[in-house]
């Protein structure tokens, strides 16, 4: 499955091409799709719509009991300038981009270590330890929040960054992903290196690791947004207001604001705008990761 | 690319992994042994110091009395358990998640396949589709919370204004007990749907061409073709699909939390979020402790089902 999707692109598996090029014919059957489509489309797009229209309200009419899309004294800035003045969502946000990528970064190096060891090197008790990982793969992280809680109390790094990153660097399920990908790259690749007397570690940084973009990107890519996005560990493991991610700082606002609904928008709007704005750029390569490494659980 | 390497390298003579095998097979093993274990070092540290630690720690705090405030640490045994088994709070929140599993995993695999199925007749900007589609899911559960909690506001939100043209009454999307968790439901299927709708995409995609330009060579319509070709093609990733939405949604915790924090009365609380108010509210970490693993047996449960299944299928 996963390579499969990786290679769609090569002549050997183009065939499956010709079902994705549009007919050229407008069918009757296919004007209807298209509106189901549509209405699907304009219905998924409302809540960021109205949420968009709100946060440039000012708060007298978003708390209008007439509902309107255009507001009677007309659009502002002012939500978003109070929020900015409040000045959390910027630290939110700097905090969730370093946790996260800490976590991207951790994860990927550990993980495809272990993967190229699975993979590649023969070595006393590699069957049991493969075994333990992959039952680890169903062990639900709400399981562990009680005893990690207590754990990261002794270990006094409650209330760090550290207790929000390194409970989440352990991703068996892309060890898997990872080794899988690596199976396929052909040994002979490698056999020169090894005659010419290279250490695993080289042959693993210059011959596996090039090849592997395509999949480190898609690890990558699925392991950020979940660490990005993450909300019940780093809601139990800080209560330090400067340590917040963003989706633990929102939380948090909901009770502070109150009823200032433009505000909230505002400050949601915000939240979301990083990863949309990415996913606009990268959109290919994120549909092609989440597609690549979605079906391995998480 | 790997693929093309592959055979460039294929029509080459295969050269023997290693120089003079015979003589130094038992050094080399020796040195496989060391660098295997070496690179999964740094894995193996952050694996045993937080998962695999606190999974057996915590089995050992579901046996005390251990609490937040530090009384009480002694071994009591399976009291816990014995305690929680008779806990009518814990069965209403397991029922609540068991409810919320049901009733979402049906639309989220369902509507994700009428979407996947849509785009794959061929329909123009493709990539409009997808990014509309696809979008919320990468929203964090606060931002997904926040707009919903708006749109479901009995008096000022956009729902009940919408009902309202229609003279349907104001409805309490989250404070009516028999409504609530439809709406959570709701919520849940806008934010995450566009993830099962990718890989039912991926897994259409990936059925060959020649079955559909024999059929339709046969004279088979777009429906016959749906349901004769593309949904049998389908059948391992809708299995694939479905476990895996059970496992999500039997974890649920985050947008309840956020949007109702259990209410009205209890009526949508998770069993996670039993745990973490016995546990952070309550204080009484270890019996908190025992009901995470009452939880556990029943994703492993579903996991072993998922196992079975799946094993019986690539048999």
């Amino acid at each position: 499955m996963a390579i499969s999707t990786l290679t769609r692109s090569t002549p050997a598996t183009g065939s499956s091409q010709v079902v994705r090029q549009p007919r050229k014919k407008w069918t009757v059957g296919k004007i209807a799709a298209v509106a189901v489509a549509a209405f699907i489309a304009v219905l998924w797009l409302i809540p960021f719509a109205w949420a968009t229209v709100t946060a440039f309200k000012s708060e007298a009419d978003a708390s209008a009991s007439k509902i309107s899309w255009f507001p009677p004294s007309g659009f502002t800035f002012d939500a978003f300038i109070n929020v900015f003045q409040a000045g959390n969502i910027p630290l939110w946000t700097w905090n969730s981009l370093y946790t996260s990528a800490a976590i991207t970064a951790i994860t990927l190096v550990i993980s495809a270590l272990m993967a190229y060891a699975l993979s590649r090197i023969e070595f006393k008790g590699k069957k049991v330890l493969m075994a333990v990982i992959i039952a680890a793969i169903i062990v639900p992280p709400p399981v562990l929040m009680i005893p990690l809680f207590y754990q990261m109390l002794a270990l006094k790094m409650i209330d760090t960054s550290w207790a929000i990153i390194l409970p989440q660097v352990i991703h068996p399920a892309m060890v898997f992903v990872l080794k899988k990908f690596f199976d396929q790259i052909p040994h002979e690749l490698e056999e020169a290196a090894v005659m010419d007397g290279a250490s695993r570690l080289r042959i693993f940084m210059q011959i596996i690791l090039p090849l592997s973009r395509p999949i480190l990107a898609a690890v990558a890519i699925f392991v950020f947004i979940g660490a990005w996005n993450n909300f019940l560990w780093p809601f139990i493991s800080t209560n330090d207001d400067s340590l917040l991610t963003l989706p633990v700082g929102l939380q948090t606002i909901k009770s502070a604001y109150g009823v200032q609904y433009a505000q909230n928008m505002a400050s949601a709007l915000l939240a979301a705008l990083p990863l949309i704005v990415v996913f606009l750029f990268f959109q290919r390569q994120i549909i092609k990761g989440v597609a690549t490494t979605g079906l391995a659980g998480t | 690319m790997s693929s093309s390497t592959a055979s460039r390298q294929a029509s080459q003579p295969r050269t023997t992994f290693s120089p003079g095998v015979k003589a130094g097979s038992s050094l080399r093993r020796r040195r496989d042994n060391l660098n295997g274990w070496a690179f999964a070092a740094p894995f193996l540290v952050f694996f045993l110091v937080f998962l695999i630690w606190p999974i057996l720690y915590g089995f050992y705090m579901s046996l005390t009395g251990k609490s937040l405030t530090g009384a009480n640490d002694s071994l009591i045994g399976f009291s816990n358990y014995a305690e929680a088994f008779a806990d009518s709070g814990m069965w209403r929140s397991l029922g609540n998640t068991l409810y919320f599993t049901v009733i979402s995993t049906v639309p989220l695999v369902l509507v994700a396949l009428v979407m996947a199925a849509l785009l794959n007749i061929g329909l123009p900007a493709q990539w409009l589709w997808r990014l509309s589609y696809f979008a919320p899911f990468l929203l964090a559960s606060t931002v997904v919370s926040l707009f919903f909690v708006w749109m479901y506001n009995p008096q000022l939100g956009l729902i009940n204004d919408f009902l309202s043209k229609f003279g349907i009454p104001k409805v309490g999307w989250l404070n009516d007990p028999n409504v609530a968790m439809w709406s959570i439901v709701i919520a849940t299927l806008w934010w995450t749907v566009g993830f099962n709708f990718l890989l039912y995409l991926a897994a259409m995609q990936n059925i060959p061409a020649q079955h559909y330009e024999a059929a339709s060579l046969d004279g088979a319509g777009a429906w016959r073709q749906f349901f004769s070709i593309t949904l049998p093609q389908l059948t391992p990733t809708t299995v694939m699909i479905v476990l895996l939405q059970i496992l999500a949604s039997l974890k649920v915790f985050d947008q309840i939390y956020q949007m109702t924090a259990g209410g009205p009365g209890g009526s949508t609380r998770p069993v996670v979020q039993y745990i973490f108010e016995t546990g952070f509210t309550g204080y009484r970490l270890g019996y908190s402790a025992a009901i995470s693993y009452i939880f556990f047996g029943l994703i492993v449960l579903v996991s072993v089902l998922q196992f079975v299944i799946t094993r019986r299928r690539s048999a």
